[in-house]
């Protein structure tokens, strides 16, 4: 490789080390989507399709372990059980709308507008 | 036809019993060290030179570290940059265990529920442990969304709690169901190719694009594992 006759200017590179030690877009690279908003659309299906079942099968040993420990059997595990599958279907449609895995539903649409008003 | 379960299969290298706990140096294991020791030539010999105009090696490496920069930086915020190192060491941990994973007659740790739920496990103490370092009880607030009726909550918060709480379990299922079902699906497929004999041909083809495929899945799980960590980071650091 061939060193060109003057590196590039130096002070143009602190200029945007600077910049990105201060968490500053730089001058040039402002056109970036919002925060969460470039998951790519394959890596958004692979999430969803584990959701749904993980979510159901915790509440259901969530339930299972209850009953165990309180002797109620099987009405914890029941209750659970509907509970975890709510929790899926909540996680997949989390996931699927975008809206990132957070905790807190209500949150994470007001995020999603916030972020919407402001770009 | 060989067994496609087989390869998973866990040999003891060395045997090593502590007070009756098996602590044997295992392939498993073997695979980890050449991992992490790979990972660690790479990124330590590339960077060697710290050239302001990167060659080939070096450009390689800084291409992974502004991928992880970038995710960080995306998801989290400047705020997460503190956390990079870890973020850094579980992506190429697990980017390189599922690329290892795709060398003939290698073993894939990643395959194996036992490492991916320890590592899942991680993340998800490490962030509940930041989240209540940050905001001590109030971190308890999301599990109640704001704004929604208070005579929902009975319904809301256990919903809210098993959604958390299933964290560590949909990122580990995740990732070792995506390598187990790929390496079997592969075994599957070429063990037609010999017993069909000439035929054999139509299911080598399938094979040769399902193994690209299984390349895909092996980048695309670590960049999910990796960014799914990011996110959960995010709820424990920036809690609204």
């Amino acid at each position: 490789m061939k060193k060109p006759e003057r590196p590039p200017s130096l002070d143009d590179l602190e200029a945007r080390l600077r910049a990105a030690r201060a968490g500053k877009p730089e001058p040039d690279g402002g056109s970036r989507a919002g925060p969460r908003g470039n998951a790519s659309g394959l890596g958004v299906a692979a999430r969803i399709t584990v959701e749904l079942v993980v979510a159901t099968l915790v509440g259901f040993g969530i339930g299972w372990a209850l009953d165990r420990w309180l002797g109620s059997a099987p009405w914890m595990m029941l209750l659970f059980l509907l509970l975890g599958g709510a929790g899926g279907v909540m996680n997949a449609y989390r996931a699927a709308k975008g809206l990132d895995d957070s905790v807190g539903l209500g949150a994470a649409q007001r995020r999603r507008r916030g972020g919407a008003d402001k770009s | 036809m060989a067994n496609p379960i087989e390869q998973f299969k866990i040999k003891p290298l060395v045997d090593i019993q502590v007070e009756g706990v098996n602590l044997s140096f295992t392939n498993s294991a073997l695979m980890m060290t050449i991992a992490v020791g790979l990972v660690s030539t790479f990124l330590l010999l590339s960077m060697r030179g710290r050239a302001l105009i990167p060659g080939r090696w070096q450009s390689l490496a800084e291409v992974f570290y502004e991928f992880v920069a970038n995710m960080i930086r995306d998801n989290v915020g400047p705020e997460g940059r503190r956390y990079f190192p870890f973020i850094f060491s579980l992506f190429m941990f697990v980017l390189f265990g599922n690329l290892l994973g795709m060398i003939p007659l290698s073993f894939t740790y990643t395959s194996h529920i036992a490492v991916t739920f320890a590592l899942a496990l991680l993340v998800f103490v490490g962030v509940t442990v930041i989240g209540f370092a940050r905001h001590g009880l109030h971190f308890l607030h999301m599990f109640f969304p704001h704004g929604a009726p208070i005579a929902t909550a009975p319904i809301l918060i256990p919903i809210e709690l098993i959604s958390y709480f299933s964290r560590p379990f949909s990122l580990a299922v995740r990732l070792f169901a995506n390598m187990t079902v790929g390496h079997i699906i592969l075994k599957v497929i070429a063990g037609f190719v010999i017993s069909l004999g000439v035929f054999g041909v139509l299911p080598l083809a399938f094979l040769t694009g399902v193994t690209i495929l299984e390349f895909g899945i092996a980048l695309l799980q670590a960049y999910v594992f990796t960014i799914l960590s990011c996110i959960y980071l995010n709820d424990a650091i920036n809690m609204h």
